[in-house]
């Protein structure tokens, strides 16, 4: 059993009905990337760099790292996400540049699914669900939160003036493509009928 | 119907358009701009309903929310009950009728939507009459972040209802500019139809936006037709206004009795005379306005009664201008009337008591007993109230941090004074926040009144009976007759006073009537009123549809539902899914014709005798890394972990401080420093905060991590004596042999290039491999797996044969055979517990004496001696009864029934159960009540298939 095994997005029933929506709200899912969860106690791994990155210390932030992102979790705990290496080969690269400064990594990849959320209405849409507070003074492009969105706990990245990531557990992916899409419905329903 | 009281031209209403609309089957017609209440009084119109109790007439007392009475029940465009008239917007098409006390839900599905919205802002401003609007201004020309929400359909509050002038112009024209003004402003959001009905910790509000209501039929189905609002503010400014309060008499509820402000508010803002023959009856300066207005209007009014001694200069000329005549130091004792009022009793009042009364003919009856602030907001953040003798009100007594109150609802009543104090509320808000006054143009100048005479309190005229039609709550149908009750029962706190009476439990909770029962217990209890005080003020400030509460969260999105990798699958194989916690589960797979029993006979047969798989990846995983990881799981778990090689496998218990079983599962050493802890489905988040816990908190030296990766491996247990044959054909590279692959031990490998891990593991006492693979190939391995099994007959199979194989085994499962209250002993797994470790998290508890008892409920197998009952499960299990009768209670009960199946293997049902001293009663016969008949069972070990255990290499 050589040949390639086929992976299949956990959000591939929902993208006909993001392809629909109108201009003002966008959604769409993120592509399979490699995603790792590094922990390391930021005292000693001060000088471990990630795909040229530094281990962002501002709680509530992200890095670009590489064509990825560099996420806070935490006081000790981040998350890769980017193309590149196999996941299991990128898990090992970074266990290995880890293990001498007392940290960890585990491959996440298929923890989470991303939606890709942007349009002039995109923080309307977060605003039904989500109770942070998204002005685009107060919630800029480089933070993050870890938050729920409706009733599934995400992790929301602001990446521009009206675009967004949104970080969700696979098996809530579903749960959150409908209510993205309910909550859209006012702003940017294909064709509405009244 | 003509609209004979309608004004020939003024109001706020859209003359050009006409509304038709139905109530209590007769055809009325209004305008846009009007409310159900205002369109029918301008037909003529008072009576609503009669009342709840006593089925007196009802009719329109209030121009807005305050309204005691004119309940409605909504029956088109959709059913909805418990509105008040006066706060119903008319639009075409409307069909309703008058409710006396109760409405009727609706039994058809509602299909509009409701959402919620959050928003941060640095000030709220709750209220867009002068004073809010002021405050509002001030704010947003500093660049704050501002809401203004305001209940009514257009901003201007009061102004809305009075012929006020500011700058020598309409006072319309002042706040069309200030709204004009305030959308400007790209950090302002102003939002009317929206009330603030609940101030809760730390500056959260929630407001219920009315979107589309008064659309009616005409609303957009894909907006929400109305919104509940989670605002969050640094600074509030309640500039809510005040609620006019009557005075009691006799017969003070016939159609055609209401507020004097109400009654202008229909003329200035809805262009209707709500008679015409009017008398009015006031204790304080501000009836003399609706009094002349209506005068102007074209009402006649025949009197205006004032309590006081002397009737204020200015208004008694104005009055005598109009022809209008001023009894001062005069009462309304009592009114006639059928359907509406016919004529007011009016007397003079002398030392507190009135004298002989008059009939004055009218058809309405104006009432003012003073003004009482909206102090709701500012009293659910529990700021204290004080009671303002020269005002008769009850006010803010003291200043909260971040809610200050503006206006006429801080006691403020003449417009120029709203106006200032709005802008000085909004400023200090501004201060609050470091941020500076903004420089602002003078406040346009109000027109207001020459000052008068204070107000007299007047909570009400004796009616020389025993009150029992002086009614204090007209919808409660509670006079002072009740208040009177309550005193002579000796009831002192207004809290049991509003309970024992109701008075301020209605749709209005108590707007007009709760001051009025403070002031009345008082003087009947004899005391001051500020030793009475009022009720707690408590959310939600007006009714909230519980569909506006439950928002989107219904149907589909009421609860997530979880799903697996595989689930289309499932799905498409026409699997009956089982919800656990949140994941949709296949529960079996049923083939035509089959119920679920017949398709779990079928699944676990074929299982047992070949090949089934299931869908295991809802299963909570952990990764454990670091050079204490062992360490950490040798305290946690009650056996050894650290002595586990890598490369094998060994189940473990978790036990709390209590040293009773909270979860259970497999480990497999990944590595020396790395492990792969797997949890019950529904202990995945539970287990890993109880980890992550003990780590944080009270081993913070240990040098480990813990990461969930429940989701990242999906597990499909293929399990059965053909397992083996399946799993090598699909892996062809792994040795599958029993010496080469033992018992509990895994191997990794791949397909086609992606990493896959197989595991020795076993829930059913068969032969059996997990598979994991990351979820993103889940699919494609589980269609490789079912594909290779096909020549063996491979059976999916879900939770209900999973549940069936584990039992027959007498594997338990955590929650259900457990209930906080069992050991590892009592499940048979003292081997399970190490007496090696020093210690581990639950070892102090087992030595307990009550751990020792031998009579502690202990697992153990059940047979039906009939082979055919099925127990249900929690049935209790009694002592063996020779005349098979259940003697007279109290009977001892020995245990419970906590699983239970019809077994394909043993050819029986069988159960597990918990039983006092189980395991000494094995071979013994005891009872279980079904149905009114004792089923006699036989105690078994709870392993019941294969106890040997020679099925688990195949």
């Amino acid at each position: 059993m050589a040949e390639q095994l086929s992976r299949t997005h956990p959000l591939e029933a929902w993208l006909p009905a993001f392809a629909e929506l109108s201009g003002a709200v966008r959604i769409s899912a993120e592509p399979f990337v490699p995603m790792t969860v590094l922990r390391a106690d930021p005292a000693t791994a001060g000088d471990v760099r990630i795909r040229g990155a530094a281990l962002p210390t501002a709680p509530g932030s992200w890095a670009s790292a590489g064509a990825g992102w560099l996420i806070w979790l935490g006081p000790d705990e981040w998350l890769l996400t980017g193309p590149g290496a196999a996941p299991e080969a990128l898990e090992e690269e970074l266990r290995t540049l880890l293990r001498p400064v007392g940290g960890s990594a585990a491959d996440v990849s298929a923890q989470r699914i991303g939606i890709r959320l942007g349009g002039p209405r995109a923080r309307q849409v977060l605003a039904k669900g989500c109770s942070i507070d998204l002005h685009p003074r107060v919630f800029t492009p480089g933070q993050s939160a870890q938050t729920t969105l409706g009733q599934a706990g995400v992790l929301l990245l602001a990446l521009g003036e009206d675009e967004f990531a949104v970080l969700v557990r696979s098996s809530f992916g579903g749960y959150l493509a409908s209510w993205l899409l309910d909550a859209s419905l006012e702003y940017a329903a294909p064709a509405l009928t009244s | 119907m003509s609209s004979s009281f309608r004004t020939p031209d003024g109001g706020r209403i859209d003359r050009s358009t006409t509304l038709e609309f139905v109530f209590d089957g007769q055809s009325y017609a209004g305008h846009a701009g009007d409310t159900l209440a205002s369109a029918l009084l301008a037909s003529g119109r008072h009576s609503i309903a009669t009342s709840v109790k006593l089925g007196r007439p009802r009719g329109i007392a209030a121009a807005w929310a305050e309204d005691p009475s004119g309940l409605v029940q909504i029956e088109e465009p959709f059913p909805e009950p418990m509105l008040l008239a006066t706060t119903v917007e008319l639009y075409d098409g409307l069909a309703a009728h008058g409710l006396p006390g109760q409405g009727r839900l609706a039994d058809v599905p509602d299909s509009a939507r409701y959402d919620a919205m959050h928003a941060h802002v640095d000030v709220l401003v709750v209220g867009a009459g002068p004073a809010g609007l002021a405050a509002a201004l001030t704010a947003a020309r500093a660049g704050a972040r501002v809401a203004l929400v305001d209940e009514q359909a257009e901003a201007g509050g009061a102004l809305l209802g009075s012929d006020d002038r500011l700058d020598g112009s309409p006072a319309a024209d002042w706040v069309a500019s200030a709204v004009v003004e305030l959308a400007a402003h790209p950090e302002v959001l102003h939002l009317q139809r929206t009330t603030a009905f609940g101030l809760y910790d730390d500056g959260f509000v929630l407001a219920l936006q009315r979107r589309t209501d008064h659309l009616g039929g005409a609303a957009p189905r894909h907006e929400a037709r109305q919104r509940v609002w989670r605002i969050r503010a640094r600074q509030i400014v309640v500039a809510a206004g005040a609620h006019e309060r009557p005075v009691v008499f006799a017969d003070n509820d016939r159609p055609g009795i209401m507020l004097a402000g109400g009654a202008r508010t229909f003329l200035h803002r809805y262009g209707v005379r709500a008679g015409s023959e009017a008398v009015v009856f006031t204790t304080n300066d501000s009836a003399y306005a609706a009094a002349v207005d209506l005068a102007d209007a074209g009402v006649r009014v025949a009197a205006v009664v004032d309590a006081r001694p002397e009737a204020p200069g200015h208004w008694l000329a104005a009055c005598a201008d109009r022809g209008i005549p001023v009894r001062s130091g005069s009462v309304v004792t009592g009114t006639d009337g059928d359907e509406r009022v016919a004529a007011a009793h009016v007397a003079p009042l002398a030392d507190g008591r009135p004298g002989d009364a008059e009939p004055i003919a009218c058809d309405l009856l104006l009432v003012s007993g003073g003004w009482n602030p909206a102090v709701h907001l500012f009293s659910q953040a529990r700021g204290t109230l004080r009671f303002d003798a020269a005002l008769g009100a009850f006010l803010p007594a003291e200043e909260l941090d971040g809610v200050a109150v503006a206006g006429s609802a801080a006691g403020v009543m003449d417009l120029a004074g709203c106006l200032a104090d709005g802008r000085r509320v909004g400023a200090a808000a501004l201060a609050a926040l470091a941020v500076g006054a903004p420089a602002e143009p003078a406040l346009p100048a109000a027109d207001d009144a020459p000052a008068g005479l204070g107000p007299m309190t007047l909570w009400r005229v004796p009616d020389g009976g025993d009150g029992s039609t002086s009614f204090v709550d007209l919808q409660r149908d509670a006079t002072v007759a009740d208040l009177a009750r309550a005193a002579g029962a000796g009831l002192r706190s207004m809290e049991h006073v509003k309970r024992f009476t109701t008075i301020g439990t209605a749709h209005d909770q108590g707007k007009t009537s709760g001051v009025l029962a403070s002031g009345i217990t008082a003087e009947l209890l004899g005391i001051p009123i500020q030793a009475t005080g009022t009720t707690t003020f408590r959310p939600p400030y007006t009714p909230v549809a519980f569909a506006a509460l439950a928002g989107r969260d219904r149907g589909r999105l009421f609860d997530p539902e979880r799903t697996t990798a595989v689930h289309d699958w499932h799905v498409a194989e026409g699997a009956v899914f089982e919800d656990v916690g949140q994941w949709k589960r296949p529960r079996y797979y049923p083939r035509a014709g089959e119920d679920m029993e017949a398709a779990v006979l079928r699944e676990c047969a074929a299982t047992r005798s070949g090949v089934g798989i299931l869908d295991g990846s809802t299963l909570g995983k952990i990764d454990v890394q670091g050079p204490d990881a062992a360490v950490l799981l040798d305290r946690l778990y009650t056996n050894l972990m650290s002595s586990l090689k890598v490369g094998s496998v060994r189940y473990g218990v978790m036990c709390g401080v209590d040293g009773m079983v909270i979860d259970d599962g497999t480990v497999l050493r990944l590595a020396e420093d790395r492990f792969l802890v797997l949890t019950t489905t529904g202990g995945a988040a539970k287990i890993l905060d109880w980890m992550e816990e003990w780590v944080q908190t009270e081993w913070p030296e240990l040098r480990v991590h813990l990461a969930s990766v429940t989701e990242q491996w999906s597990t499909f247990p293929v399990v059965g004596p053909r397992s083996r044959d399946v799993i090598g054909a699909v892996f062809g590279d792994v040795d599958v042999s029993n010496e080469a692959f033992p018992f509990m031990t895994w191997r990794d490998t791949t397909l086609g290039g992606v990493p896959v891990r197989l595991a020795r593991i076993s829930f059913s006492g068969e032969l059996a491999y997990e598979v994991y693979v990351s979820s993103w190939y889940a699919l494609a391995v589980w269609e490789r797996l079912v594909e290779a099994g096909r020549p063996h007959g491979i059976t999916p199979y879900g939770t209900e044969t999973m549940h069936v194989l584990r039992a027959e085994k007498g594997y338990p499962i955590i929650g259900q055979d457990t209930d906080g209250t069992v050991t590892p002993h009592d499940l048979g797994m003292a081997w399970a517990v190490s007496k090696k470790k020093p210690d581990f998290v639950g070892k102090r508890s087992f030595s307990r004496p009550a751990n020792q008892n031998p009579l502690r409920k202990q697992l153990v197998g059940l047979l039906p001696v009939d082979r055919e009952t099925v127990l249900p499960e929690g049935s209790q299990i009694v002592e063996f009864r020779d005349d098979g009768r259940l003697p007279a209670p109290p009977v001892p009960m020995l245990g419970h029934v906590t699983s239970s199946y019809r077994s394909a293997e043993l050819g029986r049902p069988f159960a597990l159960a918990l039983v006092k001293g189980g395991r000494a009663r094995i071979g013994d016969t005891v009872h279980v009540p079904v149905g009114g008949t004792l089923v006699p069972v036989e105690v078994t070990g709870s392993v019941l298939v294969d106890p040997e255990g020679a099925r688990r290499d195949g």
